[in-house]
């Protein structure tokens, strides 16, 4: 079988998958995202009993493997009475998984906020929410886009792990197809290229562009 | 609603902990291969053959972006498919090592980058070869700088180890699958393998970043 003729075969299954893996991929950034500017901010919090869960969430998930947590939310968690369909616990692993990761990222850049930002959000008397929101997240934001823009890209590889609970996402499908014809080169060679096209060509230049704008929105363009 | 049991617990912990020994060994063997192969990437682009610079960059790019479970993947079943067999932990420790390769030698790259130029210049003076000026210049002094990305990817390479389990490696992981599925019972095996991960990276973790600040301060970069 040509190259060709083996894209007109399974180019539906593998255009399946994608959607999949962008949809994993969408999902499991919300969920990180969310996680991570959660547990970054309670971190940062003078509050001690949230400041623990905080530490033991990001600990417990950057100590461990994602295969591991995403097995343990399968298969252990329905014995514990919470049952989760696949597809979800696909993305939540993912998701808080690397929102562990994230939540470093977001500690870090609020501190690195300049000092005086915080003392003339005081001194014109703004509430400590308004304060954070309406001049210290901003400022943060910009100076943590660009280790996000990697994380995104983790990401996105990290999805390829939910074939393994049968998530029929891009990996699994190049796995079916590669079980059925054992052509291997052609099967996950081609998940390999639609993976990288991703990463370099959507995800990457997405978040330069979402640098770029979020720079230009406090004047720093 | 499923209990802990803890005869069950002390029957599976000798296997799985015998098996983390062969994660260790597979985590080992892994960056071994990922220490050599990505000081041969950073090397290959300082050197002043555009062709071959520009080719590795691309190759370094491709590697990082995809999954290393893609890549696990396709180095164990696209061999046979030309005639060569890979062993598992053959496939498995050279697809782990190329992946992790890739990010080393951007350690190293940054690592090399960070020593100022003055210093090549200083031996070039000196009469120096450029083996010797990295071996006596240029390298202690990039050292401090890409300890701290050596190590995070030891631990990396460390939780990775568990994709292996795929394709057959005998690893934690195919471990705990295994018992699982002899004993229709997956909240023992799971949560132990977990806990070996947490009490190996987080003191692993822990001690490298020591290290690295004592290296620092014994190199004079810090007070």
């Amino acid at each position: 079988m040509s190259y060709l003729e083996f894209l007109g075969n399974y180019s539906d299954r593998l255009i399946d998958g994608s959607l999949i893996t962008l949809l994993q991929f969408v999902l499991a950034a919300l969920v990180a995202v969310a996680a991570a500017i959660i547990s970054g901010l309670i971190k940062l919090a003078q509050l001690k009993p949230l400041q623990a869960v905080a530490t033991v969430y990001i600990e417990i998930f950057r100590g461990t493997s994602l295969l591991v947590q995403l097995y343990w939310f399968f298969f252990v968690l329905p014995l514990l009475g919470v049952s989760l369909e696949k597809f979800v616990a696909g993305f939540l692993a993912v998701g808080l998984c690397y929102g562990a990761y994230g939540a470093e990222l977001v500690r870090g850049a609020i501190q690195s906020v300049p000092r005086g930002q915080w003392e003339a959000a005081l001194a014109l008397n703004m509430s400590p929410a308004q304060r954070m929101w309406r001049i210290i997240l901003p400022q943060a934001l910009v100076i943590m886009l660009p280790p996000w823009g990697n994380l995104m890209v983790e990401i996105l590889k990290g999805t390829a792990l939910v074939a393994l609970i049968s998530v029929p996402d891009l990996m699994f499908e190049a796995r079916q197809i590669n079980n059925n014809t054992y052509l291997s080169a052609q099967a996950f060679g081609t998940a390999l290229v639609i993976y990288y096209i991703f990463a370099r060509f959507v995800v990457t230049p997405l978040m330069r562009w979402l640098e770029r704008v979020m720079a230009r929105r406090i004047g720093r363009a | 609603m499923f209990e802990w049991r803890w005869e069950f617990t002390f029957e599976i912990l000798p296997r799985l902990i015998g098996a983390t020994g062969k994660t260790l060994l597979a985590a080992g063997g892994g960056y071994a291969v990922a220490l050599v192969l990505g000081l041969i990437f950073a090397l290959a682009q300082r050197t002043p053959w555009r062709v071959l610079t520009v080719a590795t960059r691309e190759v370094v790019e491709f590697v990082r972006s995809t999954p290393l479970l893609l890549q696990v993947f396709f180095v164990y079943y696209v061999g046979p498919q030309f005639g060569l067999n890979l062993s598992p932990w053959t496939a498995g420790l050279a697809a782990i090592g190329l992946h992790y390769a890739a990010y080393l030698s951007e350690v190293y790259r940054g690592g090399i980058e960070s020593v100022p130029k003055g210093q090549w210049e200083a031996a070039k003076a000196l009469n120096m070869s450029t083996l010797k000026t990295y071996r006596r210049i240029v390298i202690p002094q990039a050292l401090p700088t890409a300890w701290a990305g050596l190590g995070n990817y030891l631990v990396g390479i460390f939780k990775d180890t568990p994709m292996l389990s795929v394709i057959g490696v005998g690893e934690l992981m195919h471990t705990a699958n295994a018992v699982g599925a002899e004993h229709y019972r997956y909240l023992e095996p799971y949560t132990i393998v977990g806990l070996i991960f947490l009490a190996i990276s987080l003191p692993t973790a822990w001690l490298v970043r020591q290290m690295e600040i004592s290296l620092r301060r014994r190199l004079g970069l810090t007070k």
